[in-house]
């Protein structure tokens, strides 16, 4: 009998051509995702060396993090952004790829129109050059970001040389209190192991919260695995993953269908596998999080004060420049902290399901007069789905406006940047220092947390209104 | 892109004694929109290195004429976030070859590796004697030795061996890099892909 697999060795192993002592494997990419920022100097790259595209229908382009996120029907104001969009047009026509540039009806962000369309399928090895492709790992795929090198060996010979990362295992069982969400389980888990805690490894989550977890709240989980380090993340597909592809566009049909299933079904880690590391945590501790500090890992529970240097895992300098950077002090309590932005959406929390949460709290009450809110949905497809559960409806009524799908503040390429010295509550994914803008402060939480802060104009804790 | 073959590196060094330097204070997004390999140096560490009206800020390292080289030394997990090459790009157009740090983000030292810069992992008390170090005498120089894998404080003596896989030691001695390597197994490649159920 062979020795018993986890789900990443099941999917990697499937994927290597070849292995390279003392060297990576050189490993097979199925689907590969590319947008206008990190891929023309690959294209610059593949004609420089003489090369084309080996499969073309392997790669999906999307234009994503340069895009205004008003008047996209209106020509892109900044020249250099539009440049890039116009290449990611060219390259693509050029080669042969499928383009959902802006304007698109499937056009969004890469990492939720992929999964919306039925590209993303479990047991696929998915790369993009955005360190968040993780997110498809919520498929039980095995899925990573790269840089622009590898972005041409992909388009160029469907491999990259990879190192297999080691294998790390988050369980996290019981039952998840009220107002906490998706986001709130995975800030928690990055404020436990920091945000080099999983460095080098490959996580698997597992247990009932992640089995009871829509695939929404996976790909939430999964998309922030790289905010601690983490390669990627992956969760083990079930009857929920199986029920969210069913029918989409780019799923298999039919027989093809069934085939998939059954390999589908394949794709668990065997008992008994051993893991290099495994972390277990109990659902009962996990409250409504927030960050505070300028890496992901310097978050906490939203009730508990700023904590002490002594007590986080960053030496006392980098904690001092953190804490320095966003105008807090040690033992601080964060509720009632005034706040000037709120910022729903990314490819963290720029779902259906986010957009709901959202509306949940502001239903009925006001956005704070000191509040700007920036609501920006991942994709054209669920701007759609906003319009049509009557979500607007309720946001408008609130004094809420909804922007055209794209990257946005996240990242703050486009108009979208918050001003310096500015407190923002966002839903995105990183706190870095001018992450959202230069000198832009940052504090994570999910769209409940998001949408408190927004009516009350503070750091609020959401399960008041729940 | 071609990049420099790497054997044996003397040089002072410039250090960065902060942890969790991450790849959008390398390269802000706002100054990833070139659609080519150019001006990525200018940008090296944008708003800790100038303030907004693009005067140097005095007293960032960049700016301070006592330190240069060609070895960058950062404090633990080195280039964390984003996966935008832009930031190992700058680090080498600037001039850089080599980072030292006691721990690296995995696609950073991938990207790195990738473009031809050597990055060093050395031990927390390591790292902390080459800070130590320079600190003394700015113009204290390493050696990296990469045929070797050896990193040493040429001023004490004292040296480190680092870890790198014999396929990528290979690549960063000779010059080569992965798509030569790869369009080398077209064929094999495929094959396989032919079979596989995507």
């Amino acid at each position: 009998m062979s020795a018993p697999k986890s789900l990443f060795d099941k999917v990697w192993d499937a994927h290597v051509v070849r292995k390279i002592e003392d060297g990576p494997d050189v490993f097979l990419i199925d689907r590969h995702f590319i947008h206008e920022v990190t891929s023309p100097v690959a294209f610059l790259g593949l004609e420089s060396r003489g090369l084309g595209v080996l499969f073309p229908n392997r790669t999906f382009a999307t234009a994503d993090h340069n895009t205004p996120t008003i008047n996209q029907h209106l020509p892109v104001q900044d020249p250099l952004s539009a440049n890039q969009l116009k290449a990611l047009e060219t390259n693509s026509a050029k080669y042969g790829i499928s383009h959902w540039g802006l304007g698109h009806a499937k056009n969004g962000i890469v990492h939720v129109v992929g999964p919306e369309n039925g590209i993303t399928l479990p047991g696929m090895t998915i790369v993009c050059g955005d360190s968040h492709t993780s997110t498809h790992g919520a498929f039980g795929a095995i899925a990573f970001g790269i840089g622009t090198s590898e972005v041409e060996m992909v388009l160029s010979s469907q491999c990259i040389m990879q190192p297999k990362p080691k294998k790390m295992r988050v369980t996290i069982n019981g039952k998840l209190g009220k107002g906490v969400l998706p986001k709130d389980v995975t800030l928690f888990i990055i404020s436990k192991l920091s945000a080099a805690g999983a460095t080098g490894y490959f996580c698997e989550y597992a247990g009932d919260v992640f089995e009871n977890m829509s695939m929404e709240g996976r790909m939430t989980v999964c998309n922030m695995s790289i905010e601690m380090g983490a390669r990627g993340g992956m969760i083990a597909p079930d009857e929920t993953t199986f029920a969210y592809l069913k029918g989409r566009e780019q799923a298999p049909k039919g027989e093809a269908w069934e085939r998939a299933l059954a390999y589908w079904k394949t794709l668990k880690t065997d008992e008994g596998t051993v893991f290099d590391i495994e972390y277990t945590f109990d659902a009962a501790e996990i409250e409504p999080q927030i960050t505070y500090g300028t890496n992901p890992g310097l978050g906490t529970g939203i009730s508990q004060n700023i904590p002490q240097a002594a007590n986080v895992l960053d030496g006392a300098a980098s904690y001092a420049k953190s804490l320095n950077y966003m105008g807090f002090a040690e033992n601080e309590q964060i509720i009632g902290k005034a706040i000037d932005y709120v910022f729903l959406g990314s490819c963290t929390n720029g779902r259906i399901e986010d957009f709901r949460a959202f509306a949940s709290i502001v239903k009925g009450r006001k956005k704070a007069d000191n509040v700007t809110a920036w609501l920006v949905p991942g994709s054209h497809i669920v701007e759609s789905q906003i319009k049509e559960e009557g979500i607007l409806d309720i946001l408008t009524e609130a004094g809420f406006a909804l922007r055209q799908p794209g990257c946005s503040a996240c990242l703050a390429m486009n108009d979208d940047k918050i001003p310096a010295g500015k407190y923002a509550v966002s839903t995105s994914n990183r706190n870095f220092e001018g992450r959202q803008g230069p000198g832009a402060r940052t504090l994570l939480a999910s769209p409940l947390v998001a949408a408190a802060a927004a009516v009350t104009g503070k750091v609020t804790d959401p399960r008041e209104f729940l | 892109m071609a990049y420099d073959k790497f054997t044996i590196l003397k040089s002072t060094a410039v250090p960065m004694p902060i942890e969790n330097v991450d790849t959008d204070q390398i390269i802000p997004a706002r100054f990833l929109k070139a659609t080519s390999r150019v001006d990525f140096d200018k940008n090296l560490f944008r708003d800790w290195r100038y303030n907004n009206d693009d005067s140097p800020k005095a007293d960032f390292v960049l700016n301070n004429p006592i330190y240069s080289g060609k070895i960058l030394v950062g404090g633990r997990n080195f280039g964390s976030g984003s996966s935008r090459e832009h930031a190992a790009w700058a680090i080498y157009d600037y001039g850089f070859r080599c980072v030292v740090s006691s721990f690296f983000a995995d696609i950073f030292k991938g990207n790195a590796l990738n473009i031809g810069i050597l990055p060093v992992q050395v031990s927390e008390d390591f790292l902390h004697k080459i800070f130590t170090a320079i600190e003394a005498d700015p113009k204290a120089e390493l050696e990296i030795n990469l045929p070797a894998q050896t990193v040493t404080i040429l001023a004490t003596g004292e040296s480190e061996s680092f870890a790198i896989n014999g396929y990528k030691k290979n690549n960063m001695i000779n010059g080569y890099d992965d798509i030569d390597y790869l369009q080398s197994m077209k064929a094999e490649i495929s094959d396989f892909a032919d079979k596989s159920l995507y």
